[in-house]
């Protein structure tokens, strides 16, 4: 406490240096910032704001009907893309919580031949390049007929889920006391019963951090949506971004003001996950940051 | 330990199963629980397999072949590997351009959120919301990214280039659309969206984790702001630099999403970097064996640079207690 009361005079008495100090932090919110506000306003514009010259950055009236029209737009199914994505996401992040956590027990509580060297390939794996693996996961899928759908993009995520996941929560079932598996054990608990009803409920911090970060991840992932879909009704909403921005005039109509709408659309998730989520986000990078 | 304890339980070894001495277990609950460990971890060994260890030596494999996918793949030894080094005249440029852009944006990236970070440690009123601003372009979808800065800086029409020509700039640049420009126009957009976010982030960590002792003994000892920042912050920043160097290195030299979707790679190959070069390679002419070959050069050197700073660090990191 005293320490606090010593520093916080000091902190906030506004010395000339602090003054050019605050001035460079505005500076940087405007560059930071100002690329999200244009494309907020633009989404907002008709047609003819979007091409003038010079560059109109408020509009004269908010064209509200914009965020209407982007779902409808003709050979351009905005709809079916968020859709998409929405079971992708769902899907993927359901399968990392789930099988990573079920991965992580048994790293972390129980002891068998291999544990070890299995862990050390575990964080192996995330030193190689995806690059790699791409293409053989590529044959793989298209020898299953996958190609085109949307399995190759989240059935791998229920399987562990992937190394970061595992490595993640394993150190946060390091973290909880052997005493409670044991008390449970006495009662007649099984390994399974433990996991599920004793540990598992331990977990929701951790299960959170994981969550956003993986349903972050999946949502802006381009990589896999652009080598393994390739029709348009099947498209995710960063794939199907792409596509609209490479046809912006459908029909010979210029559609660039709601190009903008579509991408505020794309943003909106994670940028509304990281603000519901904000503590759990920046602790899981920062978890990840510590063994450095 | 452990070997002392095994040779005691001899005996009672000799009596158990052979699954118990396959597991490692010394008795029946534990080989129990054993059997119960695998089963929990299986879907990780089922996925390593499938994902991971099959797909690796599938690729090693197809980096010897010429497969198109359709047909089986046909052995041709070294030739993809001598087809890159010597014959393809995109390799060596699409190399020579992916570390032109590493080399500017792994320092600016680096010591932008280091700066970004050491602002965001003086306890400004409003800090929150000052982190918050400057991590937001980090959670724009790639695509979207890549989009809304074209729009940007679309030479005619785009909004910065009528800032600059306000500015009494007459010619501002063209950035995506010319030759000259468009490299430094993507490696710009992505600094922009990497200097506030998870770099930064860890880099706040590691300065609030700094005691603040060490900061009033430098202060007795007359130390200045300056002094204070080289000799007790830095020192004690070295494991969170070499963390965040790593990781930036391994993002600069696989960067494809911006500049696959603001410019194709283009104008005239301006920004083709290794990992376009092997996208099309591979998902574009469905030459997975070239492909595949070239996935493992850009393997070898993201080994060998993570290795190099490994290997360095020991010079210049400084570890707590070490």
């Amino acid at each position: 406490m005293a320490q606090m009361t010593a520093q916080q005079p000091a902190s906030f008495r506004l010395t000339p240096g602090r003054g050019v100090l605050y001035l460079v932090v505005l500076g940087l919110c405007v560059m930071f910032g100002f690329p999200l506000f244009w494309t907020l306003m633009s989404s907002f514009k008709t047609p003819v704001e979007m091409a003038a010259f010079p560059p109109v950055i408020i509009p004269d009236v908010f064209q509200w009907e914009n965020y209407n029209r982007v779902l409808v737009i003709p050979r351009i199914p905005v709809t079916v893309w968020v859709m998409n994505s929405t079971i992708v996401v769902t899907l993927t992040t359901l399968g990392t919580l789930i099988t990573a956590s079920v991965v992580a027990y048994s790293f972390a509580r129980f002891e068998y031949r291999g544990r070890d060297a299995l862990f050390m390939i575990t964080l192996a794996t995330m030193m190689l390049p995806a690059e790699v693996t791409l293409i053989p996961q590529f044959v793989l899928f298209y020898k299953l007929g996958w190609i085109n759908t949307l399995k190759p993009l989240w059935v791998p995520a229920w399987f562990g889920g992937g190394a970061f996941a595992i490595f993640l929560m394993r150190q946060f079932f390091l973290s909880l006391p052997r005493d409670l598996d044991e008390a449970a054990l006495i009662d007649g608990a099984g390994y399974f019963r433990i996991f599920w009803s004793i540990l598992l409920p331990l977990c929701k911090p951790i299960l959170a951090t994981l969550g956003i970060i993986t349903l972050i991840g999946s949502w802006s992932d381009f990589i896999g949506p652009l080598i393994y879909l390739n029709s348009p009704s099947k498209f995710t909403v960063s794939v199907g971004l792409q596509f609209f921005n490479n046809s912006p005039e459908v029909g010979g109509e210029p559609l660039q003001h709601l190009l903008m709408a579509a991408c505020m659309l794309s943003m909106i998730p994670t940028i509304a996950l990281f603000f519901l989520g904000q503590r759990y986000f920046v602790q899981g990078i920062v978890m990840s940051g510590i063994k450095g | 330990m452990a070997v002392a304890q095994n040779q005691q339980s001899v005996p009672i070894t000799s009596r158990l199963s052979w699954i118990s001495r396959a597991v490692g277990a010394r008795s029946k609950t534990q080989t129990n629980k054993a059997l119960w460990g695998y089963a929990f971890s299986l879907p990780w060994i089922i996925g390593l397999i499938v994902f991971w260890g099959g797909p690796i030596v599938a690729s090693l494999y197809f980096g010897f072949t010429e497969y198109g996918i359709t047909s089986a793949p046909k052995w041709i030894g070294l030739a993809n590997y001598n087809h890159a080094f010597n014959g393809d005249n995109l390799f060596w440029s699409s190399l020579g351009r992916t570390f032109s852009f590493a080399a500017i944006y792994v320092p600016v990236a680096i010591v932008g959120a280091l700066l970004l970070a050491v602002m965001l440690n003086q306890h400004l009123i409003g800090t929150n919301i000052y982190r918050t601003i400057f991590f937001v372009p980090h959670l724009i979808p790639a695509v979207a990214l890549a989009v809304v800065w074209t729009y940007l800086l679309q030479p005619t029409l785009g909004p910065v280039n009528a800032f600059l020509r306000d500015l009494g700039i007459d010619n501002p640049p063209a950035w995506f659309t010319s030759r000259d420009t468009a490299l430094y126009s993507v490696t710009m957009i992505n600094i922009w969206a990497a200097v506030g976010g998870n770099t930064m982030l860890i880099f706040l960590a590691g300065l609030q984790g700094v005691p603040q002792e060490l900061y009033d003994a430098a202060a007795i000892d007359g130390g200045g702001v300056w002094a204070k920042f080289r000799h007790v912050t830095l020192p004690l920043l070295t494991p969170t630099i070499f963390f965040n160097l790593v990781l930036a290195v391994i993002g600069a030299l696989k960067v494809f999403t911006t500049a696959w979707v603001a410019t194709q790679g283009g104008p005239s190959y301006a920004t083709w970097f290794f990992a376009l070069h092997i996208y099309n390679q591979a998902f574009l002419y469905f030459k997975m064996g070239y492909g595949s070959s070239l996935a493992w050069v850009l393997a070898a050197i993201l080994i060998v640079f993570t290795s190099f700073q490994v290997v360095t660090s020991r010079r210049w990191v400084h570890y707590e207690g070490a």
